[in-house]
């Protein structure tokens, strides 16, 4: 009926909105939406890298966000600058490194749009072989930290008092975040991987009222995104990353409805 | 681990520096099982960097803390809460620790909010937020339990009744007690050991003893170590006004 390469993105996509959709719950709970674009934008350096020396496009995406991770620690301790001055900063410098590597790289023809923005035709056999059991250790390792991840989201000074350890938990979610970019780099494309995190993670909070509502709801919101999101990509012949991510919007803008509605019930 | 075993934190001449100020400095102190210490003292004159000494939030300190326990109850003085997540009291309870539901509601029960329970935590008052903060703590059975001016926002019958919950709690879980408060008279009804501090260790001793302390008179005032003496006497009259004496 279709195309094994639209098969092949349906599985990918679906994969990774089950990761997205928990670990978007922490990034909007945390106030994380720009740290996750420092680090997607990191990720084209990623694939540059991967691309010059041959190597996995996803272990290399994960292992530069990863110590543009680290780096942003450490100049968060070393530095007075403001935490988004910061962010900034790695963001466009890793970016313009990253592309001025590719102006290097002439013997190699890049498909700049499809890294942006997703490319379903990308999706290869290995990719979702990658995408599976690395999303299913992402989740695995996520609910391994939760309690103190979730103790530390609402306020760190209690889990920090009643032994929870949450600076651990910190630090294993940033690695947790580079991982989840470098899966969904491909079929998201770097410019819109956050949109994936967030989008559906705000819709599921504008539809529920405990944190395991909020997470559940935030994994169908990106499931149905990436069902809309790709099939009308088939349709129209448009890019899979911004088509999902509108098919979020669009869920997004639905899960509005509902906060007038119990507004209007509350008064 | 020399102590004897009733110790649950001691603090060997703790300090804390903030930006090269000292927010306190030189303080011992010991909390033992089924004992309730309190921190008394003007604003700013360290009493929550203590606790937090004690519950080992700060990390570079100067002196030294011994920790004999993982079961800790916490009460903050200040809890800023991120309403971008919701969260019920329900929730809330199972914080950082997974407890039975029968223990929650007894201690939603206890501090008299276990109406509350499915209710959003953003949709309190403030008050019945700090009823379910301390239900919270208790709720665990705790070895420590911190609670930094646990009563804030809380009327003047539910305060009472609170301090009264907060001794009982002590006693029947045999768990020791930093307590952090302004209020005086309910204070120390209950007290076994009062340290009195102003950026270090003013003095400190039974209720009885601080009263009698010079520093304390000039740091409070004649008047609330007359509060002390009146507690050591078995509180034989009343103060209804209480307001003065807090502003102190």
């Amino acid at each position: 009926m279709f195309d094994d390469f639209f098969i092949r993105a349906l599985i990918a996509g679906l994969g990774i909105a089950l990761v997205t959709g928990p670990l978007g719950c922490f990034v909007v709970w945390r106030r994380l939406s720009y740290f996750g674009d420092t680090l997607s934008h990191s990720a084209l350096l990623g694939v540059t890298i991967a691309y010059s020396f041959e190597i996995n496009i996803a272990l290399s995406v994960f292992l530069i966000s990863s110590l543009v991770a680290l780096i942003l620690i450490q100049l968060q301790k070393k530095t007075n600058l403001p935490g988004d001055a910061l962010l900034g900063l790695l963001a466009h410098s890793s970016l313009a490194v990253g592309l001025v590597v590719i102006g290097f790289l002439t013997f190699i023809r890049f498909d700049i749009m499809g890294l942006l923005f997703g490319d379903i035709l990308a999706v290869t056999t290995d990719d979702l072989l990658i995408i599976w059991t690395g999303g299913a250790l992402i989740l695995l390792v996520l609910k391994l930290i939760w309690k103190p991840l979730f103790a530390s989201t609402v306020n760190y000074e209690l889990a920090e008092a009643e032994g929870l350890n949450p600076d651990r938990a910190k630090a294993i979610f940033t690695i947790l975040m580079a991982a989840v970019i470098a899966i969904s780099i491909k079929m998201v494309g770097l410019l819109l991987i956050t949109g994936m995190l967030i989008i559906p993670a705000a819709m599921a909070r504008n539809l529920s009222d405990s944190p395991q509502k909020m997470v559940l709801f935030s994994i169908i919101g990106g499931l149905l995104s990436v069902l809309l999101g790709l099939f009308s990509s088939l349709e129209f012949n448009t890019s899979s990353g911004p088509s999902i991510i509108m098919a979020a919007l669009v869920l997004f803008i639905l899960s509005l409805l509902n906060i007038k509605q119990s507004i209007k019930l509350k008064n | 681990m020399s102590l004897e075993n009733s110790t649950l934190v001691k603090l060997n001449n703790a300090g804390f520096k903030q930006n090269n100020k000292w927010l306190v400095e030189g303080v011992s102190l010991t909390v033992e099982r089924g004992k309730i210490v309190t921190l008394i003292g003007p604003n700013g004159s360290g009493k929550s960097t203590t606790a937090k000494i004690a519950l080992g939030i700060y990390k570079n300190i100067e002196g030294s803390v011994e920790k004999y326990t993982n079961k800790v109850g916490y009460v903050p003085q200040k809890i800023s809460i991120d309403w971008t997540l919701p969260l019920r009291v329900h929730d809330f309870m199972l914080l950082t620790e997974n407890i039975k539901d029968e223990a929650i509601d007894e201690a939603l029960n206890l501090t008299g909010v276990i109406h509350l329970k499915n209710k959003n935590l953003g949709n309190l008052s403030g008050g019945e937020f700090q009823r379910v903060l301390i239900a919270r703590a208790i709720s665990k059975k705790p070895e420590l339990l911190v609670l930094d001016e646990p009563v804030q926002g809380v009327d003047y019958t539910g305060e009472i009744a609170l301090y009264e919950l907060i001794k009982r709690i002590s006693d029947t879980l045999n768990c020791g007690i930093l307590l952090i408060s302004h209020d005086l008279h309910t204070v120390m009804t209950a007290t076994d050991h009062v340290v009195c501090l102003n950026g270090h260790v003013c003095c400190s001793g039974t209720p009885m003893d601080v009263a009698k302390n010079n520093e304390y008179k000039t740091l409070f005032g004649e008047q609330a170590s007359q509060i002390l003496s009146v507690y050591e006497h078995k509180h034989d009259h009343v103060h209804s006004d209480k307001g003065e004496i807090k502003k102190n």
